[in-house]
């Protein structure tokens, strides 16, 4: 069954708070659930699907539901890391489709920054039990030398330099300075970006996205509801989802399992990525923003460093605007989960709701893409096209 | 030049105890899957290839290429964490140990050499040959 015009996303919200000390956890869920019920013009009580992932504290969605008083009759609480909220939009979809719920509520967030988390730097064990930990721990791998060997990797195959990569940083931070809720708005130059500290080659410091607090919301329902609704229309066009890894010991940097992700959703949703407005791709990394544009298909592999040059990913400067809210690296990467936040904007472009020094003319056709674990181990990428109605 | 970093330990478990065992004697094991014949990383009770457990340990050369590296240099004491290729054709996680990290490159052959952890059995790193 195809999911394409299956759904809508009728309300979303983004916490406005960057550092949370005085918000609890489950608090900062119920500001979100809130706050995109209200976008929508729907309350608490017309919720009949819940969703989260690993950052809803307990045993995820038994907790939320009974914290946040819902009474739904379909639950999901898939994780996959930073990109499980575009993984949730296609569950949501499906269990509209399938006519188990109606008005879908997805949830996130978190607050490494109030907690004082190292998040790119400090090692961690997700999972003493996880297969991969007695072979890779030992050997420090961290969030940014992960995403940094595969830099280096594309570098050495393709060609592509610092300046490159730092071009991505530049058109992030032209869109944040805008966003007067953005952690980072000053906006850089390449030279900033490759004068930057180095902190794992060839990454530097604003090569890496933000660490911040917050979180986000989205609800998603059937398009009987949504045609009652007074908000613009967003219809999911199509959705797509795949895991990568180690290859069995083939590892390949090269590339992520956005290759996959995307032209499923790309198929369902009979588009291109040539007919694309608006992009909201993951930036947890600079790196992180070149692979999947060239997994996506917005350009050939191994001419991502030329695609992102001089401006090309700057709305009203460049072809493919991307992340207009300044992003992961510039905005917000509330929980250290970043899909959250790519809808959510690309839902503002859609509606015409972004702020207009960054929205994109006549925006009706958008991806947004997440991509959840490490692309230097193992990673699930998600990929969504929605469509201005 | 330094490496003075405390390794911490791995944690074997009956799956894998074989492995370390081998570590423990300097010897870097892999795993062949019987049915297909190919070589994978990193070690399990099943081939990934089957999911069968026609499997057997091998003794790898122990020398191998620099897949790919990066120099944490925001770390009181720097190390470069790697993918090296093994002649064998797998590509494990690794740590180039004991030279100058500025002079590394991607291509760069690689000898195992073991190393103490921190209560644990020791780990294959690599140093160029």
């Amino acid at each position: 069954m195809s999911l394409n015009g299956k759904a809508y996303i009728a309300g979303v919200y983004e916490h406005p708070t960057r550092k949370a000390v005085d918000k609890s956890l489950p608090e900062l869920h119920a500001d979100v659930a809130a706050g995109a019920l209200a976008d929508a013009g729907l309350s608490a009580s017309d919720v009949d699907g819940y969703f989260c992932a690993g950052d809803a504290p307990g045993l995820g969605p038994i907790n939320m539901i009974d914290y946040l008083g819902l009474n739904p009759a379909f639950v999901d609480s898939t994780d996959t890391g930073g990109s499980s909220y575009v993984v949730h939009v296609e569950h949501a979809a499906q269990a509209i489709a399938m006519g188990r719920c109606k008005i879908a509520l997805i949830t996130l967030a978190g607050r490494p920054a109030a907690e004082g988390m190292a998040t790119g730097t400090a090692p961690r064990v997700y999972n003493q039990a996880a297969p991969d930990v007695q072979f890779e721990f030992p050997y420090a791998p961290v969030v940014t030398n992960m995403y940094a060997m595969a830099a280096m990797r594309h570098m050495h195959e393709f060609g592509t330099t610092s300046e490159q990569l730092a071009w991505i940083r530049v058109a992030a931070s032209t869109h944040a300075q805008h966003n007067e809720h953005a952690l980072r708005r000053e906006v850089v130059t390449v030279e900033d970006v490759v004068n930057s500290p180095m902190i794992t080659t060839p990454l530097r410091r604003l090569d890496c996205c933000v660490i911040s607090d917050g979180g986000g919301a989205l609800v998603v329902v059937h398009p009987d509801v949504a045609k009652d609704l007074k908000r613009p229309k967003v219809k999911v066009r199509g959705c797509g989802t795949a895991v990568k890894g180690q290859l069995n010991g083939y590892v390949d940097l090269t590339y992520t399992a956005g290759r996959m992700s995307g032209p499923r959703a790309f198929a369902e949703a009979g588009v291109k990525p040539s007919d694309i407005k608006y992009a909201s791709i993951y930036d947890s990394f600079t790196i992180t923003v070149l692979l999947q544009l060239e997994d996506l298909g917005f350009c050939e592999k191994g001419e991502g460093g030329k695609f992102v040059s001089d401006g090309n990913l700057i709305s009203g400067v460049g072809k493919l605007p991307f992340n207009t809210d300044g992003g992961g690296l510039c905005n917000n990467h509330p929980a250290n989960r970043g899909g959250m936040t790519k809808v959510i904007e690309a839902v503002r472009q859609l509606r015409g709701e972004a702020h207009p020094k960054v929205q994109v003319a006549n925006c009706d056709l958008a991806v947004a893409h997440g991509t959840g674990g490490s692309i230097g181990t193992r990673h699930c990428s998600s990929t969504v096209i929605l469509e201005r109605e | 030049m330094s490496e003075e970093r405390t390794i911490a330990a791995p944690q074997p478990n009956t799956e894998t105890q074989e492995y370390w065992d081998a570590a423990r004697n300097g010897k870097l094991l892999i795993q062949r899957c019987k049915d297909t014949g190919k070589f994978f990383c990193y070690p399990r009770a099943r081939s990934p290839f089957t999911l069968s457990d026609n499997i057997e340990w091998v003794e790898a050369n122990g020398t191998g290429t620099v897949y790919s590296f990066s120099v944490m240099k925001r770390s009181k004491t720097p190390f470069t964490i790697a993918y090296v290729t093994l002649d064998e054709g797998v590509t494990m996680m690794t740590n180039i140990v004991d030279t100058d990290f500025d002079a590394l490159a991607i291509g760069q052959k690689v000898k195992v050499v073991f190393k103490p952890t921190d209560g644990g059995p020791p780990v294959p790193m690599f140093t160029p040959t």
